[in-house]
């Protein structure tokens, strides 16, 4: 610690230089940050808050397509689920297309029994149970647009028209509902609406539930459990795949494709060349200070010290340009959270730090290490003497 | 103009010297131009698969209101009427060339370990008509299917794409077992990442009574849409909207482009910026290092802007070599690589990167812009220092 002052000094030996190298690796970092964090929810990392205690039940062929209503009994029934909620996509569009957010039709009841990991104030569920018309949402998807309990949201079906052939449909929203604890919910950016007045008011497609959702007491028995429901069905036009939510939601992911081939291939570029820019700016920094570094040896360090300053001044510049673009990658992670987009949330976790951090201490020491190993062998009167 | 080519081939011919700077404008510029290109022929790949499925002279019919071909339901009371508007061609025995069409998803897998994912997947059912009204259909490999018999043909696309769906294989769909009977192609568009089969067939088994998605139907000219609109309009009967088959899947690979266009701009302006202060920082130490000769040359008589001109014209001269260099490494790795992705229809559409002439001039443009502003800063410091003080070696 004592010699960093010294370190200090020698890294702003030439300002303009290290500025410049700073800002290519802040750009860098920013970028790694942020494609690593899209990368970790590609590979399930953004599912990880997903309850291991829900189930979901599907048709076989896509969960686009409707299980009936009439499976649930029989779904209920099975020893170790504990409540079965079901919902049916609404697709509806807020205004305009772009405010793109999901809406299911829901029985409150059940829905309130199974999401346990959100929350909704009593008196509004009370409120969303008395009347037909009623909804609810997400406190992010409230805050999106602005919402309060009492407005009339107007939808415009996409999929369902009304039974006069009319798409618009209105809602009231009697209830926000929150996290228990910190981002236990993962629905905050959904709206369900009530499945009774949705199948009656529809012109088509009455008793079909959509896919079913179940709240298991042991999540071990997932499997067993999910099997035992497959096989109800099997053979019949209603068969069904049982998966965990986490399954689901990350198959949803992988729907979109091999992004993480793109990904890596960008990634490995920037690496690619943060590892030249770098390398460059401290075999310059050596290279100038080759009388300095004579002076500090006659003075009395030793060989193993000057190795140490400079790939100590390399680890410096390094985690200086790194930290402030992992800083500024969270930054605009957490403006996106809040940008009116549908997308994945990102977020940088411990796993995107770890890497991130790695990439930090292993460019500073692949790059500082050559200069370094050179400052070591420097023999005093050469180095004295310029040659 | 002598000294402008003297000044420059004197530095060029003294960047061997300058190796590891100069390969940080070069490598820095690459991997810009490389992602750039790789990224947008993403978008350029898929919105012409997208654009070669739809013709200006076939119109698509969908429920009112709808914007997807799989959210819309046109009811089969409906559809007689929609079949007799006028402007639909006819065919000898005056049928109308008309295909009511029904779309499911069906989930077929792809890929292997952790890339492997159920996917949705178009199930077409089509008229026999469907198949007039499409000259672009050309059977590949075995038949196509028996109307009434549990068959499907595959797209040459989900083919490549997609597992168990060789020509014998068997699918299960609602408990019912479906042969595949054929691959077809459609000219490289986006029904080659469909399965067809035969659309009562489709019906029946999905449950769907008489209901279809959409009808597609044979203009009599382009020109016969504008009044074919009009007499939809004029029944109060029909929520239905009509366009061209050509808007309807342009209108498709829009959104894709679009926020493609949002990840390219934001990764390649950052990788752009690291890139830039890379090019300065190494511009600087070039004119740094010649700080003398410069001052020699500027004490000999040459004016300020020979030596302004070469320093930018070597920042640029790097910048154009590491853009080639990106812009082939892109077309190497990525160019005719076949994907699929979720379309709008939110079924997979099966597609391939395709590196253009257009990308590569819109990345090279990128490198000479960085170049520009890279060499500018410094070639100005360089003509700014009095000579007297550089000469002494500042």
């Amino acid at each position: 610690m004592k010699y960093f002052p010294l370190l200090w000094a020698t890294l702003w030996r030439k300002k303009t230089r290290t500025w410049l190298t700073l800002f290519s690796l802040i750009a860098a970092f920013l970028l790694l940050g942020l494609l690593q964090a899209a990368n970790s929810v590609f590979n399930g990392g953004g599912v990880q808050n997903l309850g291991a205690n829900l189930l979901i039940t599907q048709a076989r062929v896509s969960f686009t397509s409707p299980l009936p209503l009439r499976l649930l009994p029989q779904i209920e029934a099975v020893p170790g689920v504990e409540s079965v909620s079901f919902s049916q996509f609404f697709g509806g569009v807020y205004k305009d297309p772009k405010n793109f957010f999901p809406q299911f039709a829901v029985a409150p009841e059940r829905w309130l029994k199974t999401f346990t990991e959100c929350t909704l104030p009593a008196e509004q569920a009370a409120a969303w149970k008395n009347s037909r018309t009623a909804a609810i949402a997400g406190k992010q998807l409230a805050e999106r647009f602005g919402w309060k309990v009492g407005d009339r949201i107007p939808l415009v079906s996409q999929i369902f028209p009304l039974k006069d052939g009319s798409r618009a449909w209105e809602f009231d929203l009697v209830g926000i509902f929150d996290n228990t604890s910190a981002d236990s919910c993962p629905r905050m950016g959904n709206m369900y609406i009530r499945y009774d007045y949705f199948d009656e008011a529809r012109l088509f497609g009455q008793g079909g539930a959509g896919i079913y959702v179940l709240r298991i007491a042991d999540p071990n028995r997932a499997e067993a459990i999910g099997r035992q429901i497959d096989q109800m069905f099997e053979n019949s036009p209603d068969e069904t795949k049982t998966q965990t939510e986490k399954e689901f939601s990350l198959n949803f992911v992988r729907q979109l494709g091999n992004l993480s081939l793109i990904l890596n291939s960008i990634l490995g570029a920037v690496f690619f060349t943060i590892l030249l820019l770098t390398g460059n700016t401290m075999s310059q920094a050596v290279r100038e200070r080759i009388p300095e570094l004579a002076v500090l040896k006659t003075l009395g360090f030793t060989n193993g010290g000057v190795l140490g300053l400079v790939i100590a001044e390399s680890l410096l510049l390094c985690l200086l340009g790194g930290l402030v673009g992992m800083g500024l990658a969270n930054a605009v992670m957490g403006a996106l959270a809040h940008a009116p987009v549908q997308m994945p949330p990102l977020k940088a976790d411990a796993h995107v730090w770890a890497i991130a951090l790695a990439s930090m201490f292993g460019v500073g020491l692949l790059v500082g290490l050559p200069p370094a190993l050179k400052a070591m062998r420097l023999s005093i009167v050469d180095g004295l003497s310029g040659r | 103009m002598k000294q402008i080519l003297a000044i420059t081939w004197m530095n060029l011919r003294a960047i061997p010297q300058r190796l590891g700077s100069s390969l940080v404008i070069v490598i820095g510029i690459a991997g810009v131009v490389g992602v750039l290109v790789a990224l947008l022929s993403m978008s350029q790949g898929f919105g012409a698969t997208l654009k070669a499925t739809g013709k200006t002279d076939r119109a698509l019919f969908l429920a009112g209101g709808v914007t997807a071909e799989l959210s819309s339901t046109l009811l089969g009371d409906v559809l007689p009427l929609l079949r007799e508007l006028p402007g639909i061609r006819r065919d000898a025995e005056g049928r109308p060339l008309a295909s009511a069409e029904l779309v499911v998803i069906t989930e077929l897998r792809r890929g292997e370990g952790a890339q492997r994912a159920d996917v949705n997947v178009s199930l077409r059912g089509i008229e026999p008509m469907g198949l007039t009204i499409r000259p672009e259909l050309k059977l590949v490999e075995g038949r196509w299917f028996t109307p009434g018999l549990r068959e499907v043909v595959v797209g040459q696309g989900a083919a490549r794409q997609f597992q168990g769906v060789s020509v014998g294989s068997v699918l299960k769909f609602r408990g019912s077992e479906w042969t595949v009977v054929g691959v077809f192609a459609s000219g490289g568009d986006a029904h080659e990442s469909e399965l067809w089969t035969d659309a009562n067939t489709a019906r029946s088994a999905f449950g769907r009574g008489s209901s279809a998605s959409s009808l597609l139907v044979q203009l009599e000219s382009p020109e016969s849409l504008e009044p074919l609109k009009a007499a939809l309009k004029a029944d109060p009967r029909l929520q239905v909207d009509v366009g061209t088959e050509l808007a309807y899947y342009s209108s498709q690979s829009q959104q894709f482009s679009d926020q493609i266009g949002v990840l390219t701009g934001v990764v390649a302006t950052i990788m752009a910026v690291g890139a830039l202060f890379g090019a300065l920082n190494s511009m600087y130490s070039a004119v740094s290092t010649r700080q003398v000769e410069i001052a020699t040359l500027r004490a000999l008589g040459f004016s300020n802007l020979p030596v302004v001109l070469s320093v930018l014209t070597e920042a640029m001269l790097l910048a154009l070599s590491g853009g080639v260099l990106g812009a082939a490494v892109a077309y190497l790795l990525f160019n005719g690589m076949s994907v699929s992705t979720l379309g709008a229809n939110f079924t997979q559409v099966a597609f391939n990167f395709a590196v253009t002439p257009e990308l590569v001039h819109k990345g090279l443009s990128w490198a000479l812009l960085i170049g520009l502003i890279g060499g500018l800063p410094p070639a100005i410091k360089a003509v700014r220092m009095p000579v007297v003080e550089a000469l002494r070696g500042g």
